[in-house]
């Protein structure tokens, strides 16, 4: 069997008489992608928090390569290798692109290093024309892409993607699509989409939350034709 | 980058080299070494603040820490020079133990500034209640609203029986600045100073980056309070005495103003602010017909409407839109340059 690179035992985040994450058993392998769907306020934004340690959950555990990091920092969990990209867009809007990836790439490496890994990911996201401007005026499906730039450029072993194509152009989520199967390579990552489409273009297994509980994980496929999901979230929005 | 520093370094050594030769020509050396000092100052708090996002209402708790550091030390100790490096220690300790304590503590920007505040008065009125005979630290009695007069002031390092005063005092005080400048432009260009305005910008993506917000803060609020005690010292020993009004709201409320008005997040900015709006001060204290405090407000009003990026962005904006490169037009140019302004400064 595959190691278990992320794993959640019973996790629980209640706020107020709100139950947005209720007892939540979640497993993901080394190098799986595993997408997460379910309606609005189905928790799923909850339970990834809790795992990037934005967010401290009320009861229950998480595990990461066997470590527990319940209620660690975020700095902590990136540290150990975890890239994250939270559903608002969290970039530093007066700095330039570059500036941007350098400072994510800093972290794990020494200048030198840093520098040309910064100019590389700037090249493979084709950011050169706009590597020098700040990355407040560039356009939203722009900055998406440098967040998600400064996200691999870390080299992480697990992703945590919260609605990265939210707001994104057909050119600009098929340039992700490429760059999230390049970092599936060597990481495991989980998507948090609403995009159906590009559900159904990437995804192998999928997790359904309801109302802060899994309610089913399988195939794509599978979810997609079953009846209960179409009731709880497909038939809402078709 | 190191490049760019060897600029810096020619740049500044130049600029003061002018400047030392040319102002006193204009104004006295006296005014001019507290016009430098404040700079000094203001440079401290447009540092955490401008570049690292920490507005601190009680910076000038870590000047008149470094002050009175200076005269007791001086005074027990009989010469200046472990004065001045206790001067710099003493406020930066305890700006590390006080910024752990908010930043650990997870305080948001609002209570930061009370509580920067609150420390501020407390040791305002703790300084003017040590009136009494039991206040003394070995030789040197605090001496309450009184303050602490007839300390031994600066002395040629090694060499005690010779003070440096006057004309030569100046010469001192201005090189340091430019010192504190270039170290300050030295520790913006390094990795620690890129991070610091990356969490000004955005703390959560600098946490998410894996970077240690609060630690990083703490650091870096100590090496304002240095910066401050520096200037604390200084300013002892061109008052020659240290009284307790060192740590009043009026003279924190100033600093920020300084800050504002000369441009935050530039490292010239908050300089330029301390001697203008402290020159002008001089000169309004010297005839009765306005009122100090009432000029002061009102240049702070009229900035934040019209200027509100400050002096320096202004004109380095105005310089660029001149005479700079315009590939993209001028409109285009200048909206590049207010956006870039920040960071570069
Ligand atoms: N900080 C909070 N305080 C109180 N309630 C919260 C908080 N955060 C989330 N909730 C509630 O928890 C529930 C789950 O929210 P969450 O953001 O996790 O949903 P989501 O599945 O990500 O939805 P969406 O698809 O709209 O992003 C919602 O009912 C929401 O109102
Ligand atoms: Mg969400």
């Amino acid at each position: 069997m595959v190691e278990v690179v992320l794993e959640t035992v019973a996790l629980t985040m209640r706020f107020g008489g709100v139950v947005a994450a209720d007892n939540v058993n979640f497993k993901l392998r080394a190098r799986e992608l595993r997408c997460l769907i379910g309606p609005n306020g189905a928790g799923k934004s909850t339970f990834f928090k809790c795992v990037a340690g934005l967010q401290t959950p009320t009861e229950g555990q998480v595990f990461m390569r066997g470590t527990e990091t319940t209620g660690w920092m975020p700095h902590q969990i990136a540290s150990m290798g975890v890239g994250i990209k939270t559903q608002t867009p969290n970039v530093m809007d007066e700095l330039s692109v570059f500036e941007n990836i350098w400072l994510a790439a800093r972290r794990f490496h020494p200048v030198a290093e840093a520098n040309r890994k910064a100019q590389e990911m700037v090249e493979r996201l084709a950011l050169g024309p706009i590597a020098r401007s700040t990355l407040g005026r560039l356009a939203h499906g722009e900055r998406q892409r440098v967040e998600l730039g400064l996200v691999a450029v870390g080299d992480p072993w697990l992703v945590l993607l919260d609605e990265p194509a939210a707001g994104m152009s057909a050119e600009d989520v098929e340039r992700m699509t490429g760059i999230i199967h390049e970092l599936n390579r060597t990481a495991a990552i989980v998507i948090v989409e609403h995009d159906m489409q590009f559900i159904r273009s990437i995804a192998k297994t999928v997790t359904v939350f309801h109302q802060g509980a899994v309610l089913m994980e399988d195939h794509v496929d599978r979810v997609m034709s079953d009846a209960t999901v179409r009731n709880v979230y497909l038939g809402k929005k078709a | 980058m190191p490049g760019r520093f060897v600029k810096d370094v020619w740049v500044t050594v130049l600029v003061t080299a002018v400047l030392i030769w040319i102002m006193p020509l204009l104004i006295g050396t006296y005014t001019l070494t507290v016009l430098v000092i404040y700079g000094m100052l203001g440079l401290s708090l447009g540092l955490i603040w401008g570049f690292g996002g920490i507005l601190c209402f009680g910076q000038t708790a870590f000047f008149g820490l470094g002050a009175y550091t200076y005269a007791i030390a001086a005074i027990n100790i009989g010469e200046s020079t472990l004065p001045m490096i206790l001067a710099i220690l003493v406020p930066a300790v305890f700006a590390a133990l006080l910024g752990a304590m908010m930043f650990y503590g997870r305080l948001t920007d609002v209570y930061l500034g009370v509580i920067t505040l609150v420390v501020t008065l407390i040791l305002f009125k703790f300084m003017n209640s040590t009136a009494g005979p039991q206040y003394v630290i070995g030789k040197a009695r605090m001496g309450g609203f009184n303050g602490i007069p007839g300390f031994p002031t600066l002395n040629v390092p090694g060499d005690p029986d010779t003070y440096i005063w006057g004309d030569p005092y100046f010469y001192v005080c201005a090189v340091l600045l430019a010192l504190v400048f270039l170290l300050v432009s030295a520790l913006l260009r390094s990795s620690f100073g890129r991070v610091a305005v990356g969490i000004r910008e955005n703390e959560t993506r600098a946490s998410l980056m894996g970077y240690d917000v609060r630690a990083r803060k703490t650091v870096l609020f100590a090496i304002g309070a240095a910066i401050a005690g520096l200037a604390g010292a200084l300013f002892a020993n061109w008052a020659e005495i240290v009284t307790p009004s060192l740590f009043s709201l009026g003279q924190s409320a100033e600093i920020i103003i300084w800050c504002i008005v000369g441009g935050l997040g530039t490292r010239l900015g908050p300089i330029v602010g301390a001697a203008g709006l402290a020159y002008l001060k001089f000169l309004l204290g010297q005839q009765a017909v306005v009122d100090n405090t009432l000029i002061t407000g009102l240049i702070l009003v009229l900035f934040v409407l019209f200027l509100p990026k400050g002096i320096v962005p202004a004109l380095v904006g105005l310089w660029k839109a001149s005479f700079g490169r315009r590939p993209l037009g001028r409109i285009h140019q200048a909206r590049r340059m207010r956006g870039g302004e920040r960071a570069n400064g």
